[in-house]
């Protein structure tokens, strides 16, 4: 529907050099989470007795290293990214969509309706996040849905403002006016012509949640709210790298790198997204 | 090009260019244009929207975009003022050439009150202290006729009509004494009344101050109240020049003469159908081969598609860029 | 004359303290052109929202079809804006811009025609699109890529895909060249003509008023000031203000003698209302008109026939006309 539209801002977005490498990095990284592991001789659970704690070399077959249990390094980085990356994305997509929706209806709708549900956002805004986490926690025991669900519930609030505020000055616009004198239903009218107005920013706002989110889960785990054993996130093993930083460094670096690596090119592929919508969207 | 005055023209321009660089290529808004504005004389120029009449002046003005390029002479005064240099420019700008827009709501600050803009310009320009500058600021209040002028030196632009914020900007323009105005599309934004209110004080203006003015508007009927000589511009290039009364009498290029049977006459009998030009004006993109006016032309022939027709001399001060001029 | 298709009676609209609108009442009949005049301030775009509930009235009723829209079902009015449709001022501002020309024209069939297949929507959709003038290509380019006065024959091509019985036409040509606004007056002047819809034609522009509407009302800060039919209108204007306004268009025959004002012989002050003003007491136009007397600041003129064509709302019209 809208392939002429994203021509302009995809050739700006080519046009910097930061983002194109950005990108390239990410690509490969999820293709490493994704597929890596198969290359590997080793698996994630397996302990290796006779190279605890190694370090990383090609000789013993175990490239990155092995951890206090012997259990390879690369397999178990590798996994935790795609747990890392799964959860954020999941997470993601999920606060986008509850996030569009609740803004764009309050923003619409206007009045009493923005004002309540305004209201009920600002509440769910002013909970301390960790509180809630360690409450659900303890109530529902832990598991990994329960992770997801307590990510995904934080992640739509900003969203919810961004698109309400955009929404705001969308109506007001002539073309929502020719709508509803066209006899448009309201609810044709956000689907229609309120979403795709608003997507720009929500792109943008999306790329750069997601190492948000990424990071958040890599805190609850590395405070043991999160993946459990045996499975791994980032977070689990930069935990227990955390420990061993002096004796064993490459447990805590490996992991730690890979997602400072993932962390920085999303961001930086978000920036280049923003600068090359941007210009679309003022004009 | 003869000037009507033995002395030097104001303003002189000689084969100005305007170029921009675009994603995909070049597009000349302003190609090979010539001209003059003799001191106490004021020129219309008239054209579609797009056709390059007020890249011409904001060319000579050097307010042109980061991506536009200008080539050609523009002499002001006898000083060449293409290309000098942005603090060189601020030194004429505002004081001896001044320009006014059409919506004045932009150009005004919103922030600020009227008397202090107004103020501002004289400070930085002449070295007036503040209380000298607001008390000249009131006298050219009351010069372009705004009621009440103190009370208004203390309002913001928004309290202000349309019409009240174009009288302060063309105040504004006259603060320094300006040897040349030019005033693009100024009442397009405004309701007719206004509009020939704005009308008159420009032309009062014009006797008093003894200034050349340049007048640019896409409306035929504006320029021909105010102008002396009428320059007609279409896709970036002068197609007929002459003078004001000339021109409306009889026109020689096909375009002048439809758009003179687009300007109403409401005292005229009603037609059946309204006067328009059929299609629309090309855009500024590189394109050339012949006359840019054939497709619309009723007159069009052969050589007009294939051969680009150059300005030349008609009667007495007239000139024309046509294959088949009409003639009287 | 066939009978009133849409009447319109005391309609009011406040902007809080501020009444941009007070007691209008007029009738348009089926397949006619109503032009409505004034400046900025004059309410005329107000009443055009106003009329089709795009924005409250605070009193009065328009009556369409045997009920009141301002008053019926929220339903039931979307319903109606079948045969209600607006041509808007800015073309471009008017069409949502990340959707195709296809996509907009093709939105009234899928709001009130939706079992019409995808088809039969695109060839109605392509020769709607030739009626007006463009290539039945341009369905599947954006509005951007189009000039303004293209911009405005997509709207008029959306509006009229439902052949409508009435096209609200708010300024269409206001922001165009003067050079193409007749391209679209005269499009709309044969669509008229063919699908016989009634319009209500919104401009401040006198010369394109007098070119396409039967009958005219001229508006002043929120009333009525004059109604007649056209001719009766530009050869006779009975109220100050009309006047003024005809004045104030130039006559492109002659250049006018140097030091002479066109406007300083109709208008008394050279004040013009300042935005959002108060409404003057008694009649608007007393501060700006040569002829008011103590009676037109303390009784506001209602609308007094001049014949069966022409009334007028003004205290003074008899002695004015007798200046003429």
């Amino acid at each position: 529907m809208n392939v002429g539209l994203w021509r302009e801002p995809g050739r700006r977005l080519r046009a910097n050099t930061g983002a194109v490498v950005a990108l390239c990095i990410l690509v490969i990284l999820v293709a490493m989470a994704l597929v890596g592991p198969w290359f590997s001789p080793n698996n994630m659970e397996a302990l290796d007795w006779s190279h605890v704690a190694a370090w990383p070399g090609m000789a013993h077959a175990h490239w990155f290293g092995t951890d206090r249990l012997g259990r390879d390094l690369f397999v178990r980085t590798l996994d935790g990214a795609r747990v890392s990356l799964a959860v954020g994305l999941v997470a993601s997509v999920a606060s986008l969509s509850v996030g569009v929706c609740y803004g764009a209806v309050a923003g619409y709708l206007g009045g009493r309706t923005d004002q309540l549900m305004m209201r009920i956002l600002e509440i769910l805004s002013g909970l301390p996040l960790i509180f809630f986490v360690i409450f659900l926690t303890v109530i529902l025991g832990r598991s990994e849905m329960l992770l997801y669900v307590s990510i995904g519930a934080v992640g739509w609030l900003t969203m919810a403002r961004i698109v309400r505020g955009r929404t705001l000055s969308i109506r007001q616009q002539e073309f929502i006016e020719a709508a509803i004198a066209s006899g448009a239903s309201t609810a044709r009218i956000i689907i229609r012509h309120v979403v795709p107005n608003v997507l720009g920013p929500v792109i943008v706002y999306a790329t750069l949640t997601v190492p948000q989110i990424i990071l958040f889960e890599s805190f609850l785990s590395f405070l043991g709210l999160g993946i459990q054993e045996p499975r791994a996130s980032l977070g689990t093993l930069i935990a227990q790298g955390a420990g061993e930083m002096e004796a064993a460094p490459w447990i805590l670096l490996v992991p730690g790198g890979f997602l400072a690596l993932l962390l920085l090119s999303l961001n930086i592929l978000g920036d280049g997204l923003r600068d090359a919508l941007d210009v679309k969207e003022g004009g | 090009m003869t000037p009507l005055a033995a002395s030097m023209p104001t303003l002189s321009m000689e084969n100005l260019q305007v170029t921009y660089a675009l994603a995909g290529g070049f597009s000349a808004a302003v190609r090979d244009v010539s001209l003059t504005v003799s001191s106490r004389e004021c020129l219309g120029i008239v054209g579609e929207s797009g056709c390059g009449k007020t890249q011409v002046f904001t060319a000579a003005m050097g307010l042109l975009s980061g991506n536009a390029r200008a080539s050609g002479s523009v002499r002001f005064d006898g000083r060449e003022i293409l290309g000098l240099a942005p603090h060189a420019l601020n030194r004429i700008r505002g004081s001896e050439l001044t320009m006014i827009f059409q919506d004045p709501m932009s150009a005004l600050t919103p922030h600020l009150r009227i008397g202090v803009q107004l103020a501002e310009v004289l400070v930085t320009h002449r070295g007036f202290t503040w209380r000298d500058a607001m008390r000249a600021a009131r006298f050219i209040l009351e010069r372009v006729r705004v009621p009440e002028a103190h009370r208004r030196l203390r309002q913001y632009p928004h309290e202000l009509s349309g019409g009240m914020r174009q009288r302060v900007m063309i105040g504004m323009s006259l603060l320094c004494e300006p040897k040349l105005l030019i005033a693009d599309e100024p009442t397009s934004a405004l309701d007719v009344t206004v509009q020939a209110q704005i009308m008159d004080l420009l032309r009062a203006v014009r006797l008093e101050a003894a200034m050349a003015m340049v007048l640019i508007s896409h409306d035929l009927g504006v320029v021909a109240g105010l102008a002396d000589r009428i320059i007609v511009m279409y896709a970036g290039r002068v197609v007929e020049a002459a003078a004001a009364g000339e021109l409306l009498r009889h026109a020689h290029h096909p375009y002048t003469d439809l758009l003179i049977k687009c300007v109403p006459n409401l005292r005229a009998a009603r037609l059946e159908r309204m006067p328009c030009l059929p299609g629309q004006a090309p855009g500024a993109a590189m394109q050339e081969r012949g006359c840019a006016f054939a497709p619309r032309c009723p007159r069009a022939t052969e050589q007009c598609r294939s051969e680009r027709p150059l300005l030349r001399s008609v009667q007495r001060s007239a000139q024309v860029a046509c294959h088949h001029p009409l003639s009287p | 004359m066939s009978g009133a298709l849409l009447e319109v009676r005391n309609l009011s609209v406040n902007f809080g303290a501020f009444a941009a609108l007070a007691e209008v009442n007029f009738g348009l009949s089926a397949g006619e052109t109503v032009g409505l005049v004034g400046e900025s301030g004059a309410g005329k775009s107000t009443l055009a929202r106003a009329l089709l509930r795009l924005i409250p009235a605070a009193r009065g009723s328009v009556m369409w079809c045997g009920m009141d829209l301002l008053t019926c079902d929220a339903v039931v009015l979307r319903r109606q804006r079948r045969d209600l449709q607006m041509i808007f001022q800015d073309p471009l501002a008017s069409l949502d811009p990340r959707m195709t020309v296809g996509g907009a024209l093709a939105e009234p069939l899928e709001i009130f025609e939706p079992s019409l297949p995808a088809q039969a929507r695109r060839l109605r959709t392509a020769r709607m699109l030739q009626r007006v003038g463009l290539a039945p290509e341009a369905a599947d380019r954006y509005p951007h890529e189009f000039s303004g006065g293209q911009c405005q024959r997509i709207g008029i091509a959306r509006a009229m895909m439902l052949r409508p019985k009435l096209l609200v036409c708010d300024e269409p040509v206001s922001s165009l060249d003067v050079s193409i606004q007749g391209q679209i007056v005269n499009l709309l002047m044969d669509l008229q003509h063919e699908f016989g819809t009634a319009m209500l034609f919104i401009s401040h522009n006198l010369a394109v008023v007098r070119h396409i509407s039967h009958r005219i009302l001229v508006m002043y800060l929120g009333r009525v000031v004059e109604r007649a039919a056209r001719d009766d209108l530009f050869q006779a204007p009975a109220h100050p203000y009309t006047r003024a306004l005809l004045a104030a268009v130039p006559d492109p025959t002659r250049a006018p003698a140097p030091g002479a004002g066109v406007a300083d012989q109709t208008l008394a002050a050279a004040v013009e209302p300042p935005p959002g003003g108060v409404v003057p007491s008694g009649c608007a136009f007393r501060h700006r008109c040569r002829h008011a007397q103590e009676i037109c600041e303390h009784e506001v003129p209602q609308l007094e026939a001049v014949n069966e064509r022409h009334a007028v709302a003004c205290h003074r019209w008899r002695a004015i006309a007798g200046d003429a």
